[in-house]
């Protein structure tokens, strides 16, 4: 149930895109008015310069109706021959490509003529509104389909001619057209209101002051409802909270009896003038005999209708009636539940148990509304059929009494036996083991035989003695009542038999489920289990990388357009395919694996065409199997996750722990001798300057290269770099800050943008910076010049470090850019980092390098990372 | 150096570090006092309180970033932290803490001297915020008048230049964090690195003849910026 405190999502993309207006001039009977006011309606919309068309108007032949009309653009009729009359009806094809901005089709609920592209108006006019033309169209109160059954019971006159639900709620406005009934019958009796000839009887019943003043009422409520629900419209449009306070839910339940479909209309207006949402049920015993084929499907033509009037439709099985329907609206909180009234006898209720007398009295706090269903739908009882006769126990029962014969004949020459009939009795007993028919076959034929073999006269089948009449209607009795009483417990038995496998049997996949390693696992158990059960070719789909779906497990491959009805279970998780309501004529079954708002797959079951669809018990049992593997695939999942995610962590850990021990254990002893040297070197002897002046540089480089391998593990971990706007001029700054001693000497020249900033890690890209420098520093004579150069270009800002040396090595450009790769010249020998570690730092930030020799001799090292100019700072934002 | 030797204490668990900083510190007629743990450490600073900490954040028994704010609860002397260069985040946080400034491992001798000398000379002329006028290097600024020349020539600075120029000046040779500087110019809850960036590279192109090697207005990346007052190596 949605919650109305929130906005619907899909009313919120409803209300985002323009549609087509429909408005309908809604009245309560004929003669109201409602043609001629769309038609003022209509001139006025004239008036303000709109592109109106009138589609189909009847006049019925009045002068102010057709005054009206006049001026109007009349879009022809299309002219329809249907056996001997010839009838006008609206040119749907011609009203689309003319395509005004408006149309006004008259009588929404009209039938067209065979013929023509749809069978009743509305649905024509469904197809202007799809193309973009906005209708004005008329109804009455009795032509709404979901008030078809009040109306008939006020005026006694059903109607045919009805207009869905759904077509009235579609409308963008609805306007009342109100006329007391007085002036109405005024009108009526100045032979203002238009009623063809042949219904002229008709009209006299429905044109009472009663029928009138119980019309207007219901015209006024529905239009009253639907301002109601504009107003909540309105609210949620303006996102304002405070949710209408819906504490009510209506329950229905709906059986094969035709009643049950009125059942559902009430439980449908209740809950709509509650504005309540509302649940339709069908609740399927456990040992009643299995439902007929036409049963089942009546009970399915109810379910569908309450699902197509806004109902949820919910299938329930259990062991009573009452009991399973209670249990489940204290479940849903149900406040209301809505049950018909009794139609047979006292005699069963007090054989078999009231249902209304057991929701009435167990329902505590829950209102039951009692309907009295239509009078012109009798009850008819379902009646079991068994689908196959079994031949064995008939045999049996003409054994049995075969045998009685035999054995009493037998008898009654030796002694004198006082009454054959018990012998009679066993068999009929024996015989109704097998059921009633049996039962029935073995009294028949005790009757008959007894009377001929033992009643005198004997060898007739005359009776002489009336006292023996009492006899066979005792057998007769015995045999139906035992017989009966077996079938039952027989279905009983089967019923709890079914019931353990099914329990069992989900006991054991659940217990598989939670064992198991990987998805493939769970739906392994699924098939399994679902095949043992339901005796159906299984599969389990699972959704692949390609984004559709795959089996996982079953042997039976799919055809596309059932893999299609899987698609569309998993993708709107809901059942599908046979025996429910979408594409029920598919050859399976798919259910989807759902949890909460996501589904781990489908399972699908395939029915072939003897078999009409799943019965309910199985079916609860497949939605129950299909809901534990869901949770069971996303508790895989979401293990496999948090493994890899805890993985993940570990090797970070490891990483930065390692980093610290290297940077520790080793700038530490580099610090003290590079600390010592240059306290000795204050205080040197000439002789050793320069030995100290070594140690100082080596122990520098060694800094140099262990601050390079630390940022080449930095790069390579993985980890996401930090990013700012830094100004390109403040990192060639502190780069050449710190390459300062090495660049002693030489000609820098610097033209760098002042605008030009990156969007980078400054620590990592200064490093590039001066390991570029450095690079060039060592690769070239000393005293040749170094440029620096940068601009903004391609959306980001490129860099370059040029120098006046020897160029690049022979070979490939980008060989200099690899890990340890070291140049010919041994002289500069380093550890061949810094330029990788420079690649592994741009290609960090998303960036490119490259090397290239230049024009008039040495090399241009050349970067690329995003950036642009920095985002406005405000001069003062304290 | 002829006045009373200025008191070092050493804070650093490494005996060959301790060695290195006190052969180079004594040589330099600083007097050493040295510790291998935050108890020590703690222990030194209360019997005689020192002219200068080297704290090294690594410590056996603790935190140095927690000895530093003890001790900046009663103590003045500034604060030097010894710290490997990839470890900005530990710098920042010391600096922020209260810390004076910070080396870099491996660093010389001259370096540490300079250092501790910048240092001890701050703490020995802590100017006072309404000082009239304030000088580093070339750059004048006089607060009342709201101008500031370098070497001479008048340059003019928006609002936000002077408030970041006189914000660093106060702190001449000391290197401030970002977050100080946004808290000193923007507010106490500003946190937009790149306003300081923008207005920094302004201020720069204002002040340093060549702003790509700047010599007064440096950068410390990763920490934040300095203004330094002399140009020593």
């Amino acid at each position: 149930m949605t919650d109305d405190a929130r906005p619907d999502p899909e009313a919120l993309l409803a209300q985002a895109s323009p549609r087509a207006r429909l408005k309908i001039f809604f009245g309560a009977s004929p003669g109201v008015g409602k043609t001629f006011a769309m038609l003022e309606a209509a001139r006025r919309l004239i008036a303000e310069g709109a592109d109106v068309v009138c589609g189909v108007v009847e006049t019925h032949g009045r002068s102010e109706t057709a005054a009206l009309v006049h001026g109007i653009e009349q879009l022809p009729r299309k002219q329809v021959v249907h056996r001997t009359i010839t009838l006008d009806e609206l040119d749907l094809e011609a009203a689309l490509a003319r395509k005004p901005g408006v149309i006004l089709v008259d009588e929404l609920a009209h039938t067209n003529a065979p013929g023509v592209r749809h069978a009743k108006r509305w649905q024509d006019v469904i197809d202007l509104l799809d193309a973009g033309i906005d209708v004005y169209t008329t109804l009455n109160v009795q032509h709404v389909e979901g008030l078809n059954d009040v109306v008939a019971q006020i005026t006694g006159v059903r109607v045919k001619e009805t207009v869905p639900d759904a077509v009235l709620e579609r409308a963008d406005e609805i306007e009342l057209i109100d006329l007391p009934p007085e002036e109405l019958l005024d009108r009526l009796s100045e032979g203002k209101v238009y009623v063809p000839d042949q219904a002229r009887r008709a009209v006299d019943n429905f044109f009472k002051r009663g029928n009138l003043l119980a019309l207007r009422e219901l015209a006024l409520r529905r239009t009253a409802e639907r301002v109601d629900r504009d107003v909540q419209r309105y609210r949620r449009e303006q996102r304002i909270g405070a949710a209408w306070p819906t504490a009510e839910r209506i329950l229905v339940a709906v059986g094969p009896s035709p009643g049950s479909e009125k059942l559902v209309r009430a439980a449908r207006r209740i809950a709509e003038g509650m504005h309540a949402p509302w649940l339709c049920v069908h609740v399927e015993v456990s040992d009643a005999p299995p439902l007929s084929t036409a049963d089942r499907d009546r009970v399915e033509a109810h379910l569908a209708l309450a699902e197509s009037l806004g109902a949820e439709v919910v299938r329930l099985a259990g062991a009573s009636v009452a009991e399973t329907l209670l249990e489940f609206a204290r479940d849903r909180n149900v406040t209301r539940i809505v049950a018909g009234k009794p139609t047979h006898g006292r005699w069963r209720d007090f054989l078999r148990g009231s249902l209304l007398d057991t929701l009435i009295r167990r329902s505590g706090d829950i209102e039951i509304h009692v309907i009295a269903p239509s009078e012109e739908l009798p009850p008819k009882r379902a009646t079991a059929r068994a689908d196959a006769t079994p031949i064995r126990p008939y045999v049996v029962a003409a054994i049995a009494v075969a045998s009685a014969t035999a054995v009493g004949a037998l008898l009654d020459e030796r002694f004198d036996l006082p009454d054959d009939a018990m012998l009679y009795l066993f068999a009929i007993m024996l015989a109704a083991l097998g059921g009633r028919g049996p039962g029935l076959l073995a009294a028949g034929l005790s009757v008959a035989c007894y009377d001929f073999f033992f009643i005198p006269p004997r060898y007739t089948l005359v009776v002489a003695d009336l006292r023996h009449v009492m006899t066979f209607a005792v057998m007769f009795t015995v045999g139906t009542a035992m017989g009966g009483l077996v079938a039952r417990l027989r279905r009983a038995e089967e019923a709890s038999r079914q019931r353990e496998r099914r329990t069992a049997a989900l006991l054991a996949f659940t217990a598989e489920a939670a064992a198991a390693r990987e998805p493939a696992d769970v739906a392994a158990a699924v098939v399994a289990h679902v095949e043992d059960v339901l005796a159906a070719p299984t599969s389990v789909l699972v959704p692949d990388d390609a984004g559709g779906l795959t089996a996982s497990a079953g042997l039976e491959p799919l055809a596309q357009q059932e893999i299609a009805v899987a698609r569309w279970a998993h993708e709107h998780r809901k059942p599908a395919g046979r025996g429910t309501g979408t594409l029920p004529e598919a050859r399976l079954l798919a259910v989807p694996l759902a949890v909460g708002d996501t589904s781990a797959g489908v399972v699908a079951v395939q029915i072939d065409r003897a078999r009409r669809r799943i019965d309910l018990a199985p079916r609860l049992f497949l939605e129950a199997v299909a809901r534990q593997a869901g949770v069971a695939i996303e508790r895989l999942r979401l293990a496999a996750e948090a493994r890899e995610q805890a993985l993940r962590a570990q090797a970070e850990e490891l990483r930065s722990s390692l980093l610290s021990t290297v940077s520790h254990d080793l700038r530490t002893p580099l610090a003290i001798i590079l600390g010592m040297a240059t306290g000795l070197r204050e205080s040197a002897k000439p002789d050793q300057i320069e030995s100290l002046d070594t140690i100082v540089d080596e122990a520098g480089r060694l800094g140099r290269i262990l601050n390079n391998l630390l940022a080449i593990t930095r790069v390579e971990s993985g980890a996401e770099v930090r990013r700012e706007w830094v100004p390109v001029e403040e990192l060639v700054g502190s780069a050449l800050g710190r390459a300062e001693e090495t660049l002693a000497g030489r000609d820098v020249k610097i033209e760098v943008e002042p605008e030009a900033a990156v969007q980078v890690d400054p620590i990592l890209v200064e490093q590039v910076l001066l390991n570029l420098l450095e690079n060039a520093a060592k690769h070239t004579p000393a005293g040749t010049p170094v440029e620096i150069h940068a601009e903004r270009k391609d959306g980001g800002v490129v860099m370059e470090v040029s120098d006046r040396g020897p160029g690049l090595p022979p070979g490939p450009p980008t060989q200099v850019f690899e890990k340890f790769f070291r140049g010919k010249d041994v002289r500069a020998a380093g550890a061949g980092l810094g330029l990788a570690v420079c690649r592994g730092i741009v290609v960090a930030h998303g960036g490119t390098i490259e090397a290239q020799p230049r024009d008039g001799g040495g090399a241009t090292f050349r970067v690329w990372l995003p950036g642009g100019t920095l985002p406005p700072a405000p001069e003062a934002a304290a | 150096m002829s006045e009373p030797a200025d008191t070092v204490l050493v804070v650093e668990d490494e005996v060959p570090m301790r060695r290195f900083l006190r052969t180079a510190l004594g040589s330099h007629g600083f007097h050493v006092v040295e510790a291998g743990s935050i108890h020590d450490a703690e222990q030194a600073a209360t019997e005689a309180p020192p002219d200068a900490i080297l704290l090294d954040l690594g410590l056996p028994d603790g935190d140095g970033l927690d000895l530093l704010k003890r001790l900046r609860e009663w103590s003045a002397a500034p604060v030097i932290v010894l710290s490997a260069r990839e470890r900005e985040d530990d710098k920042v946080a010391a600096l922020d803490a209260g810390a004076d400034d910070y080396l870099t491992k491996p660093f010389g001798t001259a370096e540490l001297l300079a250092r501790i000398r910048v240092a001890l000379r701050h703490a020995r002329t802590r100017r006072a915020p309404d000082e009239p006028v304030i000088s580093a290097g070339p750059i004048q600024i006089d607060q009342s008048r709201h101008e500031v020349t370098v070497a001479g020539a008048q340059v003019h600075l928006t609002p936000i230049e002077f408030k970041l120029l006189v914000t660093l000046a106060r702190h001449a040779g000391k290197v401030l964090t970002h977050r100080q500087l946004l808290r000193e110019v923007w507010g106490p809850r500003s946190t937009q690195t790149h306003y300081l960036r923008v207005h920094m590279a302004a201020l720069r192109r204002k002040i340093e003849a060549d702003p790509a090697r700047p010599k007064w207005l440096t950068t410390e990346p990763g920490i934040g910026y300095r203004l330094r007052d002399t140009i020593d190596p």
